[in-house]
């Protein structure tokens, strides 16, 4: 499998770990939000036969973390955004 | 008598080692200082005049750029590895800290790494063996962290026949063991 990132370009898949739900990013404030809020993020998965989007670590490459959207049934990658930039479209870098 | 401290090579020795294979040169370098340099966050006009002033270059994203007194290359957004001789700048921290201030964290790294220069006529076919990137079609100046025989390493390809590695110190004599065979398995 080749992800395509988005500053190095096309990489082996072999390069980058998987680490799961790109829903990680997301975390609730553990003080505001309630216990059920912080159950969910911390236990609860979809696990979508399709669209996902997920999180991957360039570990032999330039470290970042990648938003990779695959399709869990076919395994193509349909887009691939550094977590920096999501997390910063969201208004979470301060 | 004065006593003599002689600090070791990565491989262990008091001289950097040489080993020639076939047209292949594997040439230990431990006259290069190495810190990493990463921007604070904000910080990005003050970090580019500090930059400039000291004579550090901040190659784009996969590139070496050599300089006067400074060499770099890109690690990840943000960050570089800067090298310089190690005779002028053993504390190339000390060198650089008082230029960046509080615009950037920089940490020595010199002794984390072993360097390999490797040079030679054919180095695609030792390369091709090693590692996922293809240095046929790579441009000179590119710079990149890859995996070698399981190890992360950053290799910088100046031409076709010469390339830079820096790998794990602790893994110095295991690199030079995967760049010998492979080397001897294609002359």
């Amino acid at each position: 499998m080749i992800i395509n990132h988005p500053i190095l370009g096309p990489r082996d898949a072999q390069e980058f770990v998987y680490l799961g739900d790109a829903n990680l990013i997301n975390r609730p404030d553990g003080t505001t939000a309630g216990i059920e809020a912080f159950h969910d993020y911390l236990y609860n998965r979809d696990n979508p036969a399709g669209e996902h989007r997920e999180l991957w670590y360039h570990e032999q490459g330039d470290r970042s973390w990648l938003v990779v959207t695959r399709n869990t049934v076919t395994h193509e990658i349909t887009k691939v955004e550094l977590a920096r930039d999501v997390a910063k479209a969201q208004g979470r870098s301060k | 008598m004065a006593n003599q401290w002689n600090a070791l090579t990565a491989l262990g020795h008091d001289t950097a080692e040489v080993v020639q294979i076939g047209p292949y040169r594997i040439a230990e370098r431990f006259d290069v200082a190495l810190a990493s340099l990463a921007m604070r966050r904000g910080q990005d006009k003050a970090f580019a005049a500090a930059a400039k002033k000291a004579g550090v270059p901040l190659p784009g994203a996969s590139t070496h750029e050599a300089g006067k007194v400074f060499g770099a290359f890109w690690a990840t957004p943000e960050m570089w590895f800067v090298e310089a001789d190690f005779a002028t700048h053993e504390d190339i921290v000390a060198a650089l800290k008082p230029a960046f201030g509080e615009a950037a964290s920089i940490t020595e790294q010199t002794d984390a790494w072993v360097r390999f220069d490797v040079s030679g006529e054919g180095l695609v076919a030792v390369f091709e063996r090693l590692s996922n990137l293809d240095l046929a079609t790579l441009p000179d100046g590119f710079a990149s962290r890859t995996v070698m025989e399981h190890l992360g390493v950053y290799l910088i390809r100046h031409s076709a026949t010469s390339v830079t590695l820096y790998g794990p110190r602790s893994s110095a004599q295991g690199l030079l063991h995967a760049l010998e065979v492979t080397a001897k398995s294609v002359i």
